[in-house]
């Protein structure tokens, strides 16, 4: 058929051939039928015979060789596809004698203009290599074009050829680790795997340890990230010089990059990639850093069970080095029942490797269940794991032991077994507690038949023959006159139990260890006969054996060490996780051993592309664009080194401006002031002079404990947020200096800590000047280039840095003022600007009537609650309107609904007669306005209250520009757009009014707005953070429309009616 | 890296029925070890996807009956492997829809074709479905017939446009009359339930698959309502990373056909409903060679969707010979040789709740079991995203006409035990 002329039958012909391949029959004898029609024109038939070829060329060299010619023509076709597969062919023919056709083919498509031609003789490199391993220079040549390649479809198979041939010439990375860090997510997967490792085991020898100075870790590394690239080198020597007592670590920019590129595969689907990442995380992330990755490998366990073998493994391993990563997700490695016995033990392995102290309990009932599964081999497992839990966690180790012992009666004697032997190595650590469990495990040598588990009671026996003293002579005879029976560890155990009693005990038991020894004597098994040769000259004393016999007793009995129950996984880290060795806990063929981090750190600047071709790539925003090219367009510009890049002028010109307002603001005129804002954010004048109007005395107190914390939320804040933040500082400023507030102005001077006696009395200019000393110091002091870095950060930090000094700072010394203040006269007393926001209005949280005298009231402060984000604080204020003292006045009992919290004001310890305390508690009210129940609880009475929160409060303002709410108001459209219409009457088309009663509803903040008679505001939901734009837009008249968008509907909903409400009184 | 060097498919009585080899050939006795494995493994799923020989590793995957068994030489991470050999058996799946030995056998050109293409030199090449199916046409019966009578072949001859683009996972030139787009969410309620009624570990588990006919590039972008709920996720590689993370909206150019969009996790700390209840009683007696079987599954929390296609199975306790049972609704099976217990309930009417129960016969003499079995649940609830998750709407950019979009919501049972 082969020789027709037809295709089709041809066709046929080859069909029938490679189906009896694949069964792994022989059908080389064909070879020369076939090699004829690999010039064949049909493109199947030829793809079939390529098959065949590769598969029996080896075996038929010379009559491959007659296939080379069309190969050769193949690889100049004007067809890419065809050059890409004579290639392919070409280089799969593992016949030596065309090793220089092969390399000469290479080395031309390694220059092709397709991309496909050129990755496949990146391919085809490993296979010349593994052919004749002499052309390795040459081809390293290639390796070292492809690897300047800049397409995404190359570069997977060229490190893959570099891993190949010469993993050991990293210097070929370093020009070319930037641009493959960035192409990375545009790789396709397999290739990703095979970058992501061999990265890996760069970056462990190009860059220094990320954990060896963990306390400067943080802010060292951002900031080196985040200058551009030629401040990065100048600020690292600055800080290095500055920071030199501390011994400072800097991240290198490259190993941030690395590690940043890297960290969205981890969302990948497959779960190779994943893996590759998350032991990169592993091993070159900061600690801090680590924890990202568990996530995604807990994700992992929903896959096939192969991958849940092989993740759970690695689990396991980093489990016992870095426990916290994966507490969060305990309950993930419970067993199911079904699940694969091997399955079962691995998570059992985890689940132990996380026991602590505060989980014990939970795991162990696990372990309880478990004890009773069908699968034995798991149960014994488990009993494994109790006992090492036990050995751990000291705290449990007796209730450990007392499970053990029960399971001593169970009716599987592998159970039974198994708690023997783990019983031992417990007892081993306190055994005179427990005489009475030796008493009970001797009565089981009786029953029980396991090897193990006999000798293990043995030695117990033998070992603590003191304490059972009347027992133990007793089990020898029994044993003794089983002897002849037992297994060969059991048999040494007897042995060892004679002795140990002959020591102890002779009078009883020299008989009876003389026939043992006698027995033993005369065994099969050498080892036990040279045991009871050697144990008799020790222990009997004879003429010539005198001088050890004084230490037998010394020999035998002495103390010996509790066992350490450890797990198997222990020390598996230094092979590189992920990588076969590490699973098979031993060195497989052709493993890169993980170098160790450099003690100093080579040269980074060989990393610097000086080429011209490539110098688009060095500065950083071409770079993130190239990244970004193929789809990802974001106009935007979300990426790290663009947004600082860009955002540093800003910066600069920020700060001029405010230290320049700050030399104009010292004549302190309100209108400079006004000014000064209005550059720094549009449209906030309004608000503060919105303010200025509807003062309220009695309100000032509480406004400026709002006003106090707020002041310190920039340092506890994303650090994408700081930029805004800085805005609201400075508007802050403004605001007490509108109020003129005396007391005010202490307050933020302390703030400012330096600037102490300027104000106190100059009241108006106080805080801006103050303000304004705070930006200058920025510069000069220390710890100034820094705090500007951060302010520019994006949302690539890692977890936010700690707190700025400087508001920390604040906050405290806020606070203790904020403490002093609130009994001193409150009638000078400003109100700080905060988000605008009209009064505050107070309820009844339990009646004077119904309270007994007690009178409660609380209201919303508005204010963020110090401690947990999350929750909205909540002003008690509570009256005791009795003539007997009240005490411990506490918060108990709260119902709440699920995943509702509260957080309880500290207890009052007495209220005198007439006397009226202030607190604050604070009450996550899940974003929904169901009530907090709880109980008041004096020393005498409970009172039951309920506080429940109008929606209005259930937010916080928000501070962002037009466009940026135009862009989330675009998000949030369809269902979550509420419209309504409404009338404005009278009193309320003022802007005023209308801003006042908005703010006075709920607690939102003013939004800047281009147009005359539109209002935006916006906030965010407290619990979960999901914004809320209000938009009102006047009509002609007294008609407005009010419009909502926020992804919580019911909040939206209820938003409306509010605020409607509101404008309509 | 070399990656893999041979592969084996074994079906379960232990025949290979094909090998491929992607370098010099390694003999069938290879496999020695692989069986030495498989019988001290007892059952299959314990069999361990990686084995040391003396020369070799392998490393296997068992899929539909069938063992995938790769032989590496030196150091690779298994999950590559593993990864690509669950891969490999998509793709058969995908063209034969079916990967069973009969399909693989009958179509063993084209599976030879297809592995040939999936890897180079034992590095993967093509994966993407949409390449293969361009480099190599899928069996349908038209084409065969089609071939037969005029000789052409089922191998494309073109290179696949993907392979150069930007965009690897969707064909150039895609041609449809009905544009559609469809969306389906399946979540799954793993929980593991404890004697009592309690939750002991429950978890909302979600995929989406995707089924997109949309001529030309269409830019597809996805929104959710509530996209907070997702917690952890993981995606096809079509979906643009920065668009999620700063909007949260999935932004992608679909691959042609179906696919899987995306895989989430619904946050732990919101609650889970529990879609259905579960009474047992089940015991045995001490020394009489009987015990008794009673459960009755109810419907709990369900938002008022039914709760339909109700299976349980409950592997019994070796000591258990055979089960007298009476069922008020579907049908049940007791199998003798594996102990599994498989009962067919059906839609659950709140009216008249299924019930199970009689009589287990023990083997006499035996002692009487340790443990009761665990139930495992099985269920669907049609039109219900039990986390809540919805999506909002589905944009499309890039083109000009407008498509037919649909989202369904199901509900099922993932790994659903209930301990007894």
């Amino acid at each position: 058929m082969l020789d027709s002329n037809k295709d089709s039958l041809k066709l046929e012909a080859m069909k029938r051939i490679v189906a009896m391949i694949a069964r792994g029959k022989n059908a080389s004898d064909l070879f020369p039928a076939v090699v004829k029609n690999v010039a064949c024109k049909n493109i199947e038939v030829k793809k079939l015979v390529y098959v065949y070829l590769v598969r029996y060329a080896e075996e038929q060299q010379d009559l491959a060789l007659l296939s080379i010619s069309t190969f050769q023509r193949g690889l100049k076709d004007p067809n890419q596809l065809i050059r890409a597969s004579a290639l392919r062919v070409l280089s799969s023919i593992r016949v030596p004698i065309i090793v220089p056709i092969m390399m000469l083919a290479i080395k031309e498509a390694a220059s092709d203009m397709s991309p496909y031609v050129r990755k496949t003789a990146a391919h085809a490199i490993p296979k010349l290599y593994s052919l004749d391993s002499d052309q390795k220079d040459q081809l390293i040549e290639v390796i070292e074009k492809l690897l300047a390649d800049k397409t995404t479809l190359v570069a997977g198979s060229v490190v893959m050829a570099f891993e190949e041939v010469c993993p050991e010439r990293i210097d070929l990375i370093h020009k070319n680790y930037r641009k493959l860090c960035n192409l990375l997510i545009d790789v396709e997967e397999w290739g990703q795997v095979v970058i992501i490792n061999m990265l890996t085991r760069y970056a462990r020898t190009q860059f220094l340890s990320p954990n060896q100075n963990e306390s400067l870790l943080e802010e060292s590394a951002e900031k080196a990230f985040y200058g551009s690239e030629e401040e990065d080198t100048k600020d690292a020597k600055a800080e290095a010089a500055s920071l030199a007592k501390r011994k400072p670590y800097v991240m290198d920019p490259d190993h941030r990059l690395l590690l940043r590129n890297t960290k969205p595969l981890l969302q990948s689907r497959n779960a190779a990639v994943v893996m590759a990442v998350a032991q990169l995380y592993f091993h070159l992330a900061p600690k801090a850093e680590v924890g990202v990755i568990a996530k995604a490998l807990v994700r992992l366990l929903r896959s096939h069970s192969e991958v849940q073998y092989v993740v759970l493994q690695n689990v396991a391993t980093m489990s016992i080095k870095r426990r916290g990563m994966f507490e969060p997700y305990l309950k993930s490695f419970y067993i199911r029942s079904t699940d694969p016995t091997q399955i079962k033990i691995l998570k059992l392995e985890v689940l132990t490797n996380l026991a602590n102290e505060t989980n014990i309990s939970t795991i162990l009932r696990e372990f309880q269940t478990y004890i009773r599964s069908m699968d034995k081999d798991f149960v014994a497992a488990t009993i494994q794991a109790i006992g090492r839990c036990a050995t751990n966690i000291g705290k449990v180790r007796d209730t450990c032991l007392n499970g053990l012992v029960q399971l001593l009666s169970n009716r599987d004697e592998l159970v039974v077994a198994e708690s023997v032997v783990v019983i031992k190595k417990l007892l081993q650590m306190q055994p005179a507690q427990h005489s009475e469990i030796i008493k009970h495990m001797a009565k089981l040598t009786d029953n029980i038949q396991v090897p193990m588990a006999r000798a293990s009671i043995l030695w117990l026996i033998g070992e603590y023959c003191e304490h059972v003293p009347k027992i133990a002579p007793d089990v020898l005879r029994k044993m003794a006159k089983s002897f002849t029976n037992e297994e060969d560890i059991v048999k040494l155990q007897v042995i060892n139990l004679a002795a140990k009693l002959y020591l102890t005990n002779s009078k009883q038991s020299k008989l009876l260890t003389q026939y043992v020894l006698n027995l033993a004597k005369y065994d099969q098994n050498y080892d036990i006969r040279d045991r009871a040769r050697f144990i008799r000259q020790l222990i009997v004393p004879t003429e010539k054996s005198g001088a050890l016999n004084k230490y037998a007793k010394k020999l035998f009995l002495a103390q010996k060490p509790a066992p350490i129950l450890e797990s198997s996984f222990k020390d598996r880290d230094h092979f590189q996780l992920g990588s076969l060795s590490h699973l098979l806990n031993a060195k497989a063929v052709g493993y890169q051993e993980l170098p160790d981090w450099p003690d100093e750190a080579p040269d980074p600047s060989v990393r610097n592309v000086e080429v011209p071709e490539w110098t688009k790539c060095t500065s950083r925003e071409k770079r993130k664009e190239k990244v970004e090219k193929p789809f990802y367009s974001d106009s935007e510009g979300e990426s790290g080194p663009t947004e600082s890049a860009d955002s540093e002028p800003e910066s600069d010109s920020e700060e001029s401006g405010s230290s320049s307002s700050s030399g104009t603001s010292s004549s302190s005129s309100e209108e400079e002031e006004e000014e000064d804002e209005e550059e720094e954010e549009e449209g906030s004048g309004e608000q503060s002079e919105d303010k200025e109007g509807e003062e309220e005395e009695e309100k000032r107190k509480k406004r400026k404990e709002k006003g106090g914390p707020r002041k310190a939320s920039p340092g506890s804040m994303g650090s994408e947020e700081e930029e805004e933040a800085e805005g609201k500082k400075v508007k802050k400023a403004a605001g007490p200096q509108g109020k003129k507030g005396h007391a005010e102005s202490s307050s933020e001077e302390a703030s400012a800590s330096e600037s102490s006696s300027s104000g106190s009395d100059s009241g108006t200019e106080a805080p801006t000047v103050v303000e304004a000393k705070r930006r200058k110091m920025i510069p000069s002091s220390k710890a100034g280039p820094k705090e500007i870095s951060l302010l520019d950060l994006d949302d690539f930090t890692p977890p936010p840095p700690q707190p700025v000094p400087s508001s920390s700072i604040i906050s405290t010394s806020l606070v203790t003022d904020l403490e002093g203040l609130t009994l001193s006269d409150t009638s000078l007393a400003p109100a700080l600007l905060s988000p605008a926001f009209g009064a505050v209005r107070t309820y009844e949280l339990l009646h004077r009537m119904a309270g007994e005298g007690l009178s409660v009231e609380y209201c919303f402060s508005r204010r963020p609650f110090p401690g947990d984000p999350h929750m909205v604080a909540v002003q008690i204020q509570i009256s005791n309107n009795t003539d007997a003292e009240v005490k411990s006045l506490r918060v108990s009992e709260p119902k709440l609904l699920a995943g509702m919290r509260i957080q309880e004001f500290p207890e009052i310890e007495s209220l005198a007669p007439g006397d009226t305390a202030s607190m604050v508690m604070g009450i996550d009210f899940c974003d929904s306005t169901q009530a907090a129940n709880f109980q008041l609880c004096t020393h005498t009475r409970h009172f039951y209250v309920s506080i429940q929160p109008p929606v209005g409060e259930l937010m916080a303002p928000v501070f962002m520009s037009e466009n940026e709410f135009r862009k989330e108001q675009g998000k949030l459209t369809g269902m979550s757009e509420i419209t309504e219409k409404l009338t404005l009457p009278e009193k309320c088309r003022s802007d005023h009014a209308i801003v006042q009663q908005v703010t006075s509803a709920a607690n939102v903040g003013r939004v800047p707005c281009g147009s005359d008679n539109e209002y935006r505001f916006a906030a965010k939901t407290v619990t979960s953070g999901s914004l809320v734009l209000i938009t009102l837009e006047r009509r002609e008249g007294a008609a407005a429309q009010l419009t909502i968008n926020s992804e919580k509907m019911v909040i939206g909903t209820m938003l409306v009616k509010d605020i409607i409400q509101a404008l309509a009184q | 890296m070399k990656m893999i060097h041979s592969l084996f498919l074994i079906n379960c009585s232990g025949d290979i029925f094909l090998e491929k080899h992607w370098k010099s050939v390694v003999s069938q006795s290879v496999c020695d070890y692989f069986f030495e494995a498989q019988e001290k493994a007892v059952d299959v799923e314990n069999v361990p996807p990686v084995i040391s020989t003396p020369h070799h590793y392998l490393i296997s995957i068992y899929r539909d009956k069938i063992f995938f068994v790769s032989v590496i030489q030196t150091e690779v991470p298994p999950l590559f492997v593993i990864e690509f050999l669950h891969r490999v058996a998509d793709t058969f799946q995908d063209y034969f829809g079916e990967c069973s030995e009969t399909a693989i056998k009958d179509n063993v050109v084209i599976v030879y074709e297809l592995l040939e293409e999936m890897l180079d030199n034992g590095f993967p090449l093509a994966t993407e479905s949409n390449i293969l199916k361009e480099l190599i046409k899928p069996p349908t019966i038209l084409r065969s017939v089609v071939n037969s009578i005029t000789g052409s072949s089922n191998v494309g001859d073109t290179l696949p446009t993907g392979q150069l683009s930007n965009i690897p996972w969707r064909r150039a030139g895609v041609k449809y009359t009905n544009n559609e787009a469809y969306f389906d969410v399946i979540e799954e309620i793993d929980a593991i339930i404890d004697k009592s009624g309690s939750t002991v570990f429950a978890e909302i588990q979600g995929v989406i698959d995707s089924c997109i006919k949309l001529s030309g590039m269409p830019d597809l972008s996805l929104s959710f309502m509530n996209p907070r709920l997702l917690d952890d996720v993981s995606f096809h590689p079509c979906i643009r990373f920065k668009r999620w993370e700063s909007e949260r909206v999935l932004s992608f150019i679909p691959p042609d056909g179906n696919f899987r969009l995306i895989s989430y996790r619904v946050s732990s700390q919101n609650l889970v409903a529990i879609p259905v209840y579960v009474k047992h009683l089940i015991s045995f007696k001490e020394n009489s060679s009987s015990g008794r079987f009673d459960v009755t599954i109810g419907p709990k929390q369900n938002m008022g969707k039914t709760v339909e296609g109700v299976v349980m199975t409950v592997h019994m306790p070796k000591a258990v010979l055979n089960m007298n049972l009476t069922a008020t609704q579907g049908s049940y099976t007791f199998d003798p040789v594996t102990k599994v217990l498989t009962w067919d309930v059906g839609k659950i009417t709140p009216q008249k709740l299924p019930n199970l129960k009689g009589i287990v016969n023990l083997q006499s003499g035996a002692p009487k079991p340790e443990e009761n079995p665990s139930l495992n649940i099985q269920f669907k609830i049609q039109q219900l995203a039990i986390s809540g998750l919805k999506v909002n709407r589905l944009d499309m950019y890039g083109e000009k006409y407008k498509p037919f979009k649909g989202v369904k919501y199901i509900t099922k049972a993932g790994k659903f035990q209930v301990r007894t």
